[in-house]
């Protein structure tokens, strides 16, 4: 099977029963994205497919082969992504282990407000343009959770990388 | 107890009696503390400073290691099966299927498990840390529904996740005490907490509460509650003969290594407990039977072992934190001042632990009163050992207390923060000792001016908009400052003006390395950036539970006396040819890099200079913190008041919080980033007890019936609100760096400032938690 | 999980005839390898049909053509089921997180099972979803979020779906492609009320897979609402919910669509309330009593009776603020 992940193509013949999670986590050495739940309840796996996000548990790999696949280690580096440079800013974590997911889910929920995907806070489905407020970005990101409670540093960040108004 | 022991007991009881009148009554200036931490002097140092944490490029880069996430040479992956009774005995286990399932390496039972001790229960000893007094998979016995019965290993997780289900179990089932009820029906115990009954009596409360012209009488119900850290509880375990290696997730990394020595007979120094991050604890991550299961497993296979509990398995092994039903009697006079205060009531435990959820602890400082009876009774359920989670006892005990004070407050017509302040304390009520610091009144005074408390409105049910029925509650937050005996620090310093400071503490997102990063680098005159904070490691010294808020102190503590060490040292080494020869240790601080005279600024000589005059590359010391004697002679607690503002919909009965208010009197912050982080996590924490919370147990078969972060609802972005925080930062002398730990007060009283805002939105008082919306309708 | 093949499907004919006895379809997983995992589910084959048709076409007619492969996401982004389906897109945004939205297939929702707790616990408990005639251990046990009407003695278990709510309310049509050929039915009829056999919850015949969903046109469905309470404000699955669209000619209700979520062993479509309200004057009175009459046969249970009263306020209040 060909996987290709952060822009590197791997090889590797794995068990079916294998999710992308698992095999990122264990079988690539990919150790950024996380498991909280394995059951598609917590968003600590959420990686980005073609751009969008999935939570990476709930997905057996042999469903995305030769898929563009980024993960947290694929965002940024030197220098880190501006969004990551915003996490460290504003404490969007305290123990870290939910970040990976809250950083890709964040990218990818940016990336559908851009493009004009409704929330369930939405007041007018219709509408062309979607505005990030403050309900708007906490309704998108709350399928990431954070026992730590650093919701407000999050969508602090956030609204500073993507939000034209402070959310 | 044979009369020996009883005599011994005795004896011992009146010698710590002796000792903690001497404790109290000795002078200020032989207690540690007693002469303030000279760092507090400091104005324009890194403390205070709004550093961002220092681990942040790896958390945000995806790079820090969790437990789960160090990979071993040869290593196999663990999969552990539940019981699904109460109580018993397994009758048979047949391994035979998932033995031959591929990939399969072992499967241990209580049949072919190694021998091994208990491990010591927490408590017991000054480094156990058991949950539970029971023997591990040596023998057919069960005590909880979810008990590992098996463990698979495999080449793969998917592999040994497989043969798992294949494993065939038959039981021998006996009665089992499983509802409250029942439990309650067969009696109960005085509750112990550190040794000490969980009961205290001043005058005759049922008689002042009877006569007093007005009072409140209630009860209030609080559920079971499970930790739920995001990282799933894991160790990475291998063996190199008998030296045994846990790269673990963990609270408590010198116990538990202390205690695995125990379980399978090695020296102390044979095992080596590592934890650099730790994914979320809350109490939950210490030592439970996933870590002594990989060993044994590990130690069976002759292979390395990656255990990570899944989500169920966290549920099933994990202890969490208890339910209560508790009683909350207040009588007072026509001024309002309490003539009694009863705060009594009864929660369960096992027959196998030593954690009674000590709900009265706010009760015996918060308030003074005339009168005062404050009780916990114990009952046994057959279930997994609930253990301590984030505030054990103040978390659910402020519900109570914060809620019946609210409801008196309502009786008698007097604005609730005015009813706390009328009885706001002079002395410890119960201790008599004297506060370390307190300023409670600051926090109320300066957080009912920023929340915009004169706009609550006056009766409740008053205000609506649209659906929505709108409400303002508030009650109090305490937490007392603990610091543990065993605290002990290494530092290293360089030639080039380096210091390493080396302490086995923990950070799980606490801020714990930033903020004591900043504390090194003022207390030795350094530059933050010429500091490193190592800990998460039983290389180091030092036994430092992040617990009961306590490892800022411990930390603080240690560090004290290990820089004293090191300034004697310097002093030794610069000798009679520096410009600080002829001082005292107590005569210099450090400033710019080097020692200088306190009396005299000119008189410095900078590290690089004592040590390359000494020809020394580096100088290293360590020592150990003193006995906590301050806990004994002040009464040191941090206090808060939380603000909220709830929106109940008068169709549905949701409830929504859109405004959230903390205002603490916790000492000196070190990192108001971090220090932010911290309250607002607590708060967070308090708005999921609040609204949501429910561990789910089945009284039928004591079968948790909720193990998932799908069916256990803890609170979402959109719950969220953005959360107002402010502090008195008045530092309490008498505690290192002036700091008190602020780890648990966030949760505190958060249900009770729900709860009355929800009363005050709608006039419905909900006494059991969570205020799930069809209490409301 | 028990070992599985895998193949991937590149058309529905494919799909099926390379579907043996033992083999599931597999969208996006979301609830497929959950359960797999939990081995509540032991398919010997799994046939991936995320290739399929995965077109949303808008017919000249106003009517929907869905492919059952689309992603929950995509219908709720369509520009068509925006304007002229609100409700659909709005259910479908209640539901999940985005990550699962972006994963999930619209044939995929319609057959996600139960998430009772007492389902899911394999192990431990007895339940006659899963293994018929074992016994249901919801009945008196944690039942805050089972159903209230269609119960029966055996399962209490809600669908949990609600995408499939708003379907239900629009009379969609499920297009299935079996061994035996092409056929419809109703998604109203496509489950079954759990009675004596809660292990059969479909009208599928064996193999048979959804390639799509029609969707009617509705004349007064640009004017709808989706309300969902929850245990949390979002992220969770209903309490109870309910899909309106409501249709008043001189304040008497010419035509109306209920469907309820959360309360039902079966995407709940409120014939009862309908009944009651067609010609009847848009009024409160009116909504009430409709409300009553569908909520007259619900049964509540030891945790959950609080839903009855619930309902009836949510349809009450939907049905007012569509009338206002």
């Amino acid at each position: 099977m060909n996987f290709n992940i952060n822009g590197e193509t791997h090889q590797l013949e794995v068990d079916l029963r294998t999710s992308l999670l698992d095999l990122l986590r264990d079988h690539l050495g990919l150790t950024g994205s996380k498991k909280g739940c394995n059951q598609g309840a917590c968003g600590a796996c959420t990686v980005l497919v073609e751009g969008e996000r999935i939570n990476a548990c709930l997905a057996l790999a042999v469903q995305y082969q030769d898929r563009a696949i980024v993960t947290v280690e694929g965002l940024g580096g030197e220098p880190l992504h501006p969004l990551q440079q915003a996490f460290i800013d504003h404490d969007g974590f305290q123990c870290g282990y939910c970040t990976p997911g809250q950083l890709c889910s964040a990218v990818a929920m940016a990336e559908e407000v851009r493009r004009g995907l409704p929330s369930f806070v939405t007041a007018d489905l219709s509408s062309d343009v979607m505005t990030l407020d403050h309900d708007e970005l906490r309704e998108r990101m709350s399928g990431n959770l954070c026992r730590c409670g650093a919701y407000n540093g999050i969508v602090d960040a956030i609204a500073e990388t993507y939000a034209k108004e402070p959310a | 107890m044979s009369m020996v022991e009883d005599a011994k007991a005795t004896v011992q009881g009146a010698l710590q009696t002796v000792m903690k009148t001497a404790v109290a009554l000795a002078p200020d200036n032989w207690i540690p503390g007693g002469i303030p931490d000279p760092i507090m002097r400091q104005q324009h140092g890194s403390i205070g400073k709004a550093l961002s944490r220092i681990d942040g490029p790896l958390k945000v880069g995806g790079t820090a290691p969790f437990a789960a996430e160090f990979a071993l040479e040869g290593m196999v992956y663990a999969a552990v099966a539940f019981s699904t009774i109460a109580k018993g005995r397994i009758a048979t286990i047949d391994t035979a299927a998932a033995e031959a399932s591929p990939g399969v390496v072992l499967v241990m039972t209580y049949k072919n498990a190694p021998r091994m001790e208990k491990v010591p229960l927490f408590g017991s000893s000054p480094k156990a840390a058991g949950g539970a007094d029971l023997t591990i998979m040596q023998d057919p016995s069960v005590h909880w529904n979810g008990q590992p019965i098996a463990v698979v290993l495999a080449e793969t997780q998917e592999q040994a996740d497989h043969a798992k289900t294949l494993i065939h179990v038959t039981y021998d089932e006996d009665p089992a005490t499983l509802s409250f009820a029942d439990a309650k029906a067969a009696g109960t115990d005085q509750g112990m907490f550190m040794g000490e009954p969980l009961h205290a009596e001043i005058g005759k409360a049922e008689e002042a509460l009877a006569a007093a012209p007005h009072k409140v009488d209630a009860a209030y119900l609080t559920p079971r509650h499970n930790h739920n850290a995001i990282e799933l509880h894991a160790a990475t375990i291998a063996w190199d003969g008998d030296a045994l290696r846990v790269h673990d997730a963990s609270q408590l990394v010198a116990h538990t290594a202390w205690s695995l020595s125990k379980v399978f007979g090695i020296a102390e120094d044979q095992v080596r407990v590592s934890s650099p991050f730790v994914g979320g604890g809350f109490g939950g991550k210490c030592l439970w039977d996933h870590q002594v299961l990989g060993a044994a497993a590990a130690k069976l296979a002759g292979r390395p072992v990656r255990i990570m509990l899944s989500r169920e398995g966290v549920y099933r092994v994990v202890g969490g934190r208890t339910l209560t039903e508790q009683r909350v009697a207040i009588g007072a006079d026509a001024s309002g001042k309490f003539t009694a205060l009863i705060h009594t009531g009864i929660t369960a435990m096992t027959s196998h632990n030593a954690m009674p959820e000590p709900f009265i602890l706010p009760t015996m400082s918060v308030y003074g009163a005339d009168s005062f009876l404050l009780d916990v009774r114990v009952t046994h359920i057959d279930m997994l050992a609930n253990t301590f989670m984030r505030a054990p006892g103040e978390s659910v005990g402020t519900f109570a207390l914060e809620s019946a004070v609210d409801e008196l407050a309502a009786a008698m017509g007097i604005d609730p923060i005015e009813l706390k302040l009328i009885n706001e304390p002079d002395k410890d009520p119960l201790m008599g000792l004297p506060f370390s610091q307190r300023d409670v009144e600051k926090a109320y005074r300066d957080g009912a001016e920023r929340f915009g408390w004169t706009d609550r409105p006056k009766t409740p049910g008053s205000r609506r908009e649209g659906e929505w029925l709108i409400g303002m509650g508030v009650a109090t937050a305490t937490y007392p400052y603990h610091r543990m005996s065993g605290g002990a620090a290494r530092i290293t310093l360089t030639r080039d003006g380096h210091a390493t400071v080396d302490i086995a503490a923990h950070e799980m997102g606490m801020g714990t390395a930033t903020a004591h990063t900043q504390v090194t680098a003022d207390r030795l005159g350094l530059p933050i950036e010429q500091v490193v904070f190592r800990y998460g490691d039983t290389i180091f010294p030092g036994v430092v539970l992040a617990g009961g808020s306590q490892q800022t102190a411990s930390i603080g503590a240690s560090v004290i006396e290990a820089h004293k060490a090191l300034v004697t040292e310097l002093l030794k080494l610069a000798g009679n040819d520096s410009p600080l020869a002829g001082l005292k240790p107590d005569e210099v601080g450090c400033f710019d890099a080097g020692l200088a005279a306190l009396e005299d600024d000119g008189r410095h000589e900078s590290y690089a200079s004592i040590l390359s005059r000494a020809q020394r590359d580096e100088l290293v010391v360590e020592a150990a913190a003193p006995p906590p004697l301050e806990l004994q002679h002040w009464s040191m607690h941090s206090h808060g008041a939380v603000f909220v503002e709830a929106r109940v919909n008068a169709v549905t009965g949701e409830v929504r919080v859109p405004r959230m208010l903390g205002s603490f009197d916790c000492g000196r912050i070190l990192n108001p980033k971090t220090g932010r982080s911290q309250f607002r996590g607590g708060m967070i924490m308090g708005l999921g007890l609040a609204l949501m919370e429910e561990t789910e147990f089945d009284e039928r078969n004591g079968r948790i019936m909720n193990p998932s972060l799908s069916d256990y609802h803890v609170p979402v972005h959109l719950d969220v609100p953005e959360i107002d925080v402010i502090w008195t930062d008045i530092p309490d002398p008498h505690s290192p760096m002036g700091a008190r730990g602020i780890g648990e007060i966030g949760i505190t009283g958060v249900a009770a400032a729900v709860a009355n805002a929800v009363f005050n939105a709608t006039g419905k008082r909900v006494r059991d938690l969570p205020i799930t919306l069809d209490k409301l309708l | 999980m028990t070992p599985f093949t895998y193949a991937r499907a590149a058309d529905a004919a494919t799909a099926v005839s390379g579907a043996g006895a033992n083999a599931k379809y597999l969208g996006g997983g979301t609830n497929l390898v959950d359960l797999m995992r939990e081995t509540i589910e032991r398919p010997e084959a799994l046939v991936d049909v995320t290739g399929l048709a995965q077109a949303i076409e808008a017919r000249a007619d106003g009517s929907l053509l869905i492919g059952a492969a689309v992603k929950n996401t995509a219908l709720a982004e369509d520009r068509t089921v925006r304007r002229d389906f609100p409700l659909i897109a709005r259910a479908i945004l209640a539901g999940a997180s985005g990550q699962i939205r972006n994963m999930a297939t619209v044939g995929g929702n319609i057959l996600q099972r139960t998430r009772c707790a007492y389902f899911y616990d394999n192990e431990g408990s007895r339940c006659n979803k899963r293994q018929p005639g074992q016994g249901c251990d919801a009945l008196d046990g944690f039942n805050r979020n089972h159903a209230i009407l269609g119960t029966s003695h055996a399962c209490i278990a809600t669908h949990p779906s609600d995408m499939c709510i708003a379907l239900v309310a629009h009379d969609a049509i499920v297009h299935l492609e079996g061994r035996a050929g092409k056929r419809t039915i109703p998604l109203t009829d496509l489950h079954r009320l759990p009675e004596g056999h809660p292990e059969i919850e479909t009208m599928l015949e064996p193999g048979e897979l959804i390639t799509a969903i029609e969707v009617p046109a509705l004349g007064f469905g640009r004017r709808a609402i989706y309300r969902k309470v929850r245990d949390r404000s979002s992220y969770a699955f209903a309490l109870v919910s309910v899909a309106a669209a409501l249709d008043i000619e001189d304040g008497r209700v010419r035509d109306v669509r209920l469907a309820l979520g959360g309360v039902g062993t079966k995407p709940w479509r409120a014939w009862q309330s309908e009944a009651a309200l067609r010609g009847a004057p848009a009024t409160e009175v009116s909504f009430r009593r409709a409300a009553e009459a569908e909520l007259a046969n619900a049964k509540g249970y030891r945790e959950n009776g609080f839903k009855i009263e619930l309902a009836k306020r949510m349809i009450v209040a939907a049905l007012q603020e569509l009338a206002a």
